[in-house]
C-alpha cells in the first residue's frame, strides 16, 4: 500500500484527487428515497459512453462518400470482425439513448425537479437534448439508404420554408440544392467531431449544476433543510458507495435489455432500423412513405397536423419548433407550490396524463402515412401537447395540493 | 416483491418503441424460413447462384462466405464463375448496362434485399407471376404490379393466370395453374422456401451466429444482476 499511497500523495499535490473524489463521491450526498425512474440520468451516460466506443470503431471502416458509403455499412455487417456488433451496438444505443432520455426527462416533469433552484440545471438538459437531436439526424444519413436520404431532404427542406431567408438557408445546411455528398460529408463531420465535443462539454456542465444545488426527490422537499452536527443532510446518503452501487445493479439491468435486443431483435420491427434504409440512396426514386425514426414522430406528427397557410408551411414548422424548445419554459411556466406529483392537485395529474397521452400518440401517428383521419387525431393531440404548456400557468395556479412531508418517504 | 415489480417495470418502459407492431403489408404467404436448417440454406444457395445470379448481384456477399451454410472448400469451387476466386463478392452474370437495355430497369442488388422487403412478401412474389400479354415480359406480379422481372421460373413452376372473381362488388384475385411445368406445386413452393431462406441468411450473416452469442451475454448478465442485486442489498442494510 505504501507505494500507492506515495503515488496518490504525488498527484493530490499537482491535481486535486482526492477533495474531487470527496465532493463529487464520497461526500456528495443524494437523497436516500430514489425510486426507479432514478436510474435514467446515469443510464443516459452509460449511453453516451456506448455510442461514443461503438462510434469510433465505426469511423474506422465507414466511408463518407455517396458512391461508397452505402457498401461500407455492409462491408462492416460482413467482413469487419465484430463489424455487425459494432454496427447493431451504435443503432440501438442510438435509440435506447432516447428512450432513457425521454423518461429521464419524464421524471423531471412528474417531480417538478425544474423548479427552483434546478432551472438551469433543466435549462442545460434541455439543450442537451437538442444537441442529441442534431446528432441523432446527423447521424442518421450516414447509411445513405432511402430513408437516410430522403428523411434529411425533408428535414433540410424544412429551412426553406423560412421566410426571406430559407432557400439560401437549407442551401447553406446542405451544402447543395439537393441532400448530395456534400451534406454526407459535412454531416459526418459534425456528426463524429463537432456535435459529440458539445455533448459532452454541455453533459459536464449538466453534472456539475447538478452538483451544485444537489438531487431532487421523488417528494420533491429539500434534503439540505435537515443537517446532522457534521453538516450532512440527514436524508442523504453518500452517492458513493451506495447509488455507485444501486446504479450499477440498474445499468446491468439495462444492458440486458439493450443485448436483448441487439443480438435478437436489432430491426425492432423496422423501428430502430427502417425496412426501406437497406435500398441505397437514390434521389431520382421519392419513396410512397417518408417517416422519421421512431423518436422523431411526435414533432413529425405535429409538423404535418398544422395546415399550410398563406401557401406555405412555415406555420407547421415554427409549430414543431416550439414544441421541441418549450420545454425550456417549464421552470417558468410551473406556478405550483409543491414540485412533486404525489402533492399535487388533480388537474396537474390530468394534464400531465394528457399530456403523455398526446406525446405517445403524435409519435404512433408520426411513424403511418398521413390520412385525412388521422390528421386530424393528430390535431387533437398537438392542441393536448401545447395546452399542457400554454395553461400551465393557470391550473398548476388554482390546483389544490396536498401538504409535503417534513422529511423524505423511505421505505 | 417489490424488486420484481421495479425490474418489470424497466423492462416494459425500455420496451415502449416495441410494443406499436409494425403493420402487415396485406395478403403475403407466410414464408417456411428456418436459419438453423443448413441443408435449406444449402438448396438455396445453389438455387440462388445458378439462377439469380445471371442477371443479379448480390455484391457484398463473398463466395467463402457460403461455409457459414456447412460447406466445405471443395464444395464452393464448383460453384465459382470463371474468373473468380472463393473470396470474390456475387457480381452479377450480366452487365448492369444490357440489364437495363433488356428489361427497362436494372436487376436490383440482392445481397440487403430480404431485409428491404421482408421474407414473406419475397416468398410470396417469386411465387406470384402470371400470364400477362400486356406486359412487354409477357408476365406480370400480383405482389409486384408492372415488374420489370420476366418469369424465369415458368419452367420450373408452369404457367399461371390471373382469375378475378367479382363476389358483390369484392374482388377476390387467384393464381391458377394453366400449364404444369417441371416441379409440382408443392416440390416449387418448398424451392422457393429454401431460396427465401438463403436470401434471409444473404441480408444479414449474423443471423446465424446472433442468438448463441446472444444467450450466453444475456445468462453472464443475469448471473450479473443478481451479483449487483446482492451487493446493493448488502450495502443499503444499514439505510432507514
Amino acid at each position: 500500500m505504501k507505494p500507492l499511497k506515495k503515488l496518490v500523495d504525488w498527484i493530490d499535490y499537482r491535481f486535486p484527487i482526492i477533495d474531487t473524489i470527496k465532493e463529487h463521491a464520497t461526500e456528495y450526498y443524494a437523497p436516500k428515497n430514489f425510486n426507479f425512474w432514478y436510474f435514467f440520468g446515469g443510464l443516459a451516460l452509460l449511453a453516451l459512453g456506448i455510442m461514443i466506443l461503438s462510434g469510433i470503431f465505426l469511423a474506422m471502416s465507414y466511408k463518407p462518400d455517396a458512391q461508397l458509403a452505402f457498401g461500407a455499412v455492409e462491408y462492416i455487417m460482413r467482413d469487419v470482425q465484430g463489424g455487425w456488433l459494432l454496427r447493431y451496438i451504435h443503432s440501438t444505443g442510438a435509440s435506447m439513448f432516447f428512450v432513457v432520455v425521454y423518461l429521464h426527462m419524464f421524471r423531471g416533469m412528474m417531480y417538478g425537479s425544474y423548479k427552483e433552484p434546478r432551472e438551469l440545471l433543466w435549462v442545460i438538459g434541455c439543450v442537451i437534448y437538442l444537441a442529441l437531436m442534431a446528432e441523432a439526424f446527423m447521424g442518421y444519413l450516414l447509411p445513405w439508404g432511402q430513408m437516410s436520404f430522403w428523411g434529411a431532404q425533408v428535414i433540410t427542406n424544412l429551412f426553406s420554408t423560412v421566410p426571406f431567408i430559407g432557400s439560401d438557408l437549407a442551401i447553406l445546411i446542405r451544402g447543395d440544392f439537393v441532400i448530395s455528398e456534400a451534406t454526407l460529408n459535412r454531416f459526418f463531420a459534425l456528426h463524429i467531431a463537432a456535435i459529440p465535443l458539445i455533448l459532452v462539454g454541455i453533459i459536464f456542465v449538466h453534472i456539475v449544476a447538478l452538483h451544485r444545488v444537489g438531487s431532487n426527490n421523488p417528494d420533491g422537499i429539500e434534503i439540505k433543510k435537515h443537517k446532522d452536527a457534521n453538516g450532512h443532510p440527514l436524508d442523504g446518503i453518500p452517492f458513493h458507495p451506495y447509488y455507485t452501487v444501486k446504479d450499477s445493479m440498474g445499468a446491468v439491468a439495462f444492458l440486458f435489455i439493450f443485448c436483448a435486443i441487439i443480438f435478437f431483435a436489432p430491426d425492432m420491427g423496422g423501428y430502430f432500423l427502417e425496412d426501406n434504409n437497406f435500398v441505397p440512396a437514390n434521389p431520382m426514386k421519392t419513396p410512397e412513405h417518408i417517416a422519421p425514426v421512431w423518436y422523431f414522430t411526435p414533432y413529425y406528427a405535429i409538423l404535418r397536423a398544422v395546415p399550410p397557410m398563406f401557401g406555405s408551411q412555415f406555420p407547421g414548422v415554427v409549430a414543431m419548433g416550439i414544441g421541441n424548445v418549450i420545454f425550456f419554459l417549464l421552470p417558468w411556466l410551473d406556478r405550483g407550490k409543491v414540485k412533486s406529483i404525489r402533492y399535487r392537485g388533480p388537474i396537474y395529474k390530468v394534464f400531465l396524463t394528457l399530456f403523455v397521452i398526446s406525446f405517445l400518440g403524435l409519435g404512433w401517428l408520426g411513424t403511418l402515412p398521413a390520412t385525412p383521419v388521422y390528421t386530424w387525431i393528430a390535431r387533437v393531440l398537438s392542441i393536448i401537447y401545447f395546452a399542457f404548456f400554454i395553461l400551465m400557468p393557470w391550473y398548476t395556479k388554482i390546483d389544490k395540493c396536498k401538504p409535503e412531508p417534513d422529511r423524505v418517504t423511505f421505505h | 416483491m417489490n424488486a420484481i415489480k421495479k425490474l418489470w417495470m424497466l423492462a416494459l418502459f425500455l420496451c415502449i418503441p416495441a410494443l406499436a407492431v409494425a403493420s402487415g403489408a396485406g395478403h403475403l404467404d407466410k414464408a417456411p424460413v428456418d436459419l438453423k436448417d443448413s441443408a435449406s440454406l444449402q438448396r438455396g444457395a445453389k438455387f440462388f447462384i445458378a439462377n439469380c445470379l445471371a442477371c443479379h448481384g448480390a455484391s457484398y456477399m463473398r463466395y467463402n462466405r457460403l461455409k457459414d451454410l456447412g460447406m466445405t472448400d471443395e464444395e464452393i469451387k464448383p460453384l465459382l464463375p470463371e474468373g473468380s476466386k472463393p473470396g470474390s463478392t456475387m457480381q452479377a452474370g450480366m452487365d448492369a448496362g444490357s440489364a437495363k437495355l433488356a428489361f427497362g430497369v436494372g436487376p436490383p442488388d440482392l445481397s440487403v434485399i430480404a431485409r428491404a422487403r421482408g421474407q414473406d412478401w419475397l416468398y410470396t412474389y417469386l411465387r406470384s407471376f402470371y400470364v400477362d400479354s400486356k406486359r412487354p415480359s409477357g408476365a406480370n406480379n400480383v405482389v409486384f404490379p408492372g415488374v420489370g422481372m420476366p418469369n424465369v421460373f415458368a419452367p420450373l413452376q408452369g404457367e399461371q393466370e390471373l382469375h378475378v372473381e367479382n363476389h358483390e362488388g369484392h374482388e377476390t384475385k387467384k393464381l391458377v395453374l394453366t400449364k404444369p411445368g417441371s416441379m409440382k406445386p408443392a416440390e416449387f413452393d418448398a424451392t422457393i422456401g429454401d431460396l427465401t431462406s438463403f436470401l434471409v441468411y444473404l441480408g444479414d450473416p449474423s443471423k446465424l451466429v446472433r442468438p448463441r452469442i446472444g444467450y450466453i451475454v444475456l445468462g453472464f448478465l443475469f448471473i450479473l444482476f443478481l451479483l449487483t442485486y446482492a451487493l446493493k442489498k448488502e450495502m443499503w442494510k444499514d439505510i432507514h
